[in-house]
């Protein structure tokens, strides 16, 4: 079984239209999406969802009032300025946690020299196992300015796993987050290869060189697809220069294509849309991506 | 005043606003900052080439285990929450890149055998791309948290200063502590199911944290009026819609500024600063009258 991870660093270079059409090109693959926290692979391949699981990522805390002593141990050992003090009349003032700036450390919980201080474990994400017209997808939603992002990453990509596994499935296309932050690591450690999908904009090269950088320093083997290809021809010429250098394949180029859009303002996946030109690009990279073997 | 830029989906055009934005109202207010939250992808400097005048890497405590003092209790590993802290038989092993830096084992660590150590998370940059003044940061690859980069990245604008703020996309932890603390949230959306339904977790987001704002329709007329009809339903104020054309993905690829790159395009972002201004002055008579 091949675990496959797209990402792109950079949004809006098409990435997620990418995925669901290799979704439709692959056989016996799971589809996952953990791009948690602005999911929409779903919007293309409208999954029957089969199985909901309520995702515990974050705890929270509160202050119990009657049991607070106002000894402001709290708020000293918080580093995340979480412990916000209420001043009352006279010496009579009080603490409370903001949700938003806790990052769940559970200092205050663990040293409070009173115990005033309760743990809360809330519902934070669920996670759909469903059925798409191509095969089984995972997928997850994260609560609204929810933490723990990476954590349910990986829960999307055990559960993935799983399902693969069950079914005998050949391969795990993974939709990953923009950026190289945790949802990113968590996407990627541990999988055969990733497929870099980049535009021919300086912002794009940018953002591709700090996405390598990424899967170099975990080792993954990462071959590119440059989609707008023809937007920007010296660009496109730098990228295919940075990773010829940095000994990345370049698996696919698409040109710059209203099809793209048309499709997915329709609701629609550009593959099976596609002019014959078009669908035999796509065709290619996913000829391409198969003979990226994973470093061992 | 400081105003947020942030979209939920990512590519939706968040930087094109912001620098053409910043860039625009430098013009008639000198000092304005602009401020590159997007520590894990930063562009913005790629548009307004600033001068950089200083750059200082950041530094955050880690653990680090004096072996002759442990005894491998497992005090330390119990209470972190991130994992950060192994034990192998007695000996603790600790994971710098998962660690927040809450001190959480230090305090713990009954032998004193934990002291923090120094350690590198990324960088911070100061410039100055004519009027406009610019902050930013770089995150070092590999390292998970952007947050406490982007904390120290936005105290580099004094306190009084006007700022543009560009967030990076999602709607996750980086991007709360962007618009933390933001007078105006300025969010930039495209005409596509993708880009209606990641705006609808923006303006939740946003809603949440009690913040006022507005939206920006980017590649506007991509024949798709449902996002227009969503801001109409929820009573969302839409301050600007700039055209979708090819010239702009061109001109935008060679980092130069749509407002001045094409021919026409000034229109839209001068009626979005006016806008933006206008609402802005009449969320502060509000806020005079309480």
């Amino acid at each position: 079984m091949k675990e496959i991870v797209v990402i792109s660093g950079k949004g809006g270079t098409g990435k997620t239209s990418i995925v669901a059409s290799l979704a439709a090109l692959a056989e016996h693959a799971v589809l996952a999406d953990c791009d948690v926290d602005a999911a929409d692979l779903h919007l293309l391949l409208t999954p029957k969802i089969e199985q909901t699981e309520d995702f515990y990522g974050g705890r929270c805390y509160h202050i119990e009032n009657e049991n607070c002593a106002q000894c402001g141990f709290c708020e000293e050992v918080c580093r995340f300025d979480a412990v916000i003090e209420h001043n009352g009349y006279g010496d009579n003032h009080s603490f409370s946690i903001d949700p938003i700036a806790c990052e769940s450390c559970g200092v205050c919980y663990y040293f409070c020299p009173d115990s005033a201080i309760v743990m809360d474990k809330s519902r934070t994400g669920e996670l759909f196992t469903s059925r798409m017209r191509y095969g089984p997808m995972v997928h997850a939603r994260l609560g609204i300015a929810e933490e723990n992002s990476g954590k349910l990453v990986a829960l999307v990509r055990k559960r993935a796993r799983e399902v693969a596994d069950r079914d005998n499935a050949e391969y795990i296309i993974i939709d990953g987050p923009p950026g190289v932050g945790c949802p990113v690591i968590s996407s990627i450690t541990g999988a055969d290869v990733v497929l870099i999908v980049t535009e021919p904009t300086i912002s794009g090269l940018s953002d591709l060189k700090r996405v390598a950088e990424l899967t170099g320093h975990f080792g993954i083997k990462t071959g590119v697809c440059i989609n707008k290809s023809d937007l920007n021809l010296d660009v496109s010429q730098q990228i295919s220069d940075y990773c010829s250098e940095s000994d990345i394949a370049i698996l696919g180029r698409i040109g710059y294509n209203e099809e793209f859009t048309g499709a997915l303002v329709r609701g629609e996946i550009v593959l099976e849309i596609a002019s014959e030109d078009l669908a035999a690009k796509i065709n290619s990279l996913w000829e391409n991506l198969n003979q990226l073997t994973p470093v061992n | 005043m400081r105003i947020a830029i942030a979209s939920g989906k990512g590519g939706t055009g968040k930087t094109t606003v912001a620098v053409n934005l910043a860039s625009l109202m430098s013009e008639t207010n000198s000092g304005l900052y602009y401020v590159d939250c997007d520590v894990e992808e930063p562009n913005g400097h790629l548009f307004l080439n600033p001068e950089v005048t200083a750059k200082r890497p950041l530094f955050l405590p880690k653990p680090s285990i004096n072996e002759e003092l442990c005894d491998g209790c497992g005090e330390c590993k119990v209470i972190c929450q991130y994992n950060a802290l192994a034990l192998i038989g007695e000996k603790v092993l600790v994971f710098p890149e998962l660690c927040h830096s809450c001190g959480g084992c230090t305090l713990a660590c009954t032998r004193d055998a934990i002291t923090e150590v120094p350690h590198e998370i990324g960088s911070i940059f100061e410039g100055k791309a004519g009027e406009l003044m610019y902050a930013g940061g770089e995150l070092k690859i590999g390292i998970p948290s952007a947050v406490p980069l982007i904390k120290e990245v936005k105290s580099m604008v004094p306190n009084m200063d006007d700022a543009i703020l560009d967030a990076p996309a999602g709607t996750s932890c980086p991007v709360i502590e962007t618009v933390r603390g933001a007078d105006y949230v300025l969010l930039v959306t495209e005409p596509t199911p993708f880009g209606l339904n990641d705006l609808k977790i923006a303006v939740e987001t946003v809603r949440l944290l009690g913040l006022p704002f507005g939206v920006v329709i980017n590649r506007a007329g991509m024949r798709d009026e449902k996002t227009n009809g969503y801001c109409e339903e929820e009573g969302i104020k839409i301050l600007s819609e700039i055209p979708n054309d090819r010239k702009a993905a061109e001109v935008y690829s060679r980092g130069q500024m749509l407002y001045t790159g094409i021919p026409g395009f000034r229109k839209y972002f001068k009626e979005l600063f006016l806008k933006l201004t206008a609402e802005i002055e009449s969320l502060t008579e509000k806020s005079t009258v309480i």
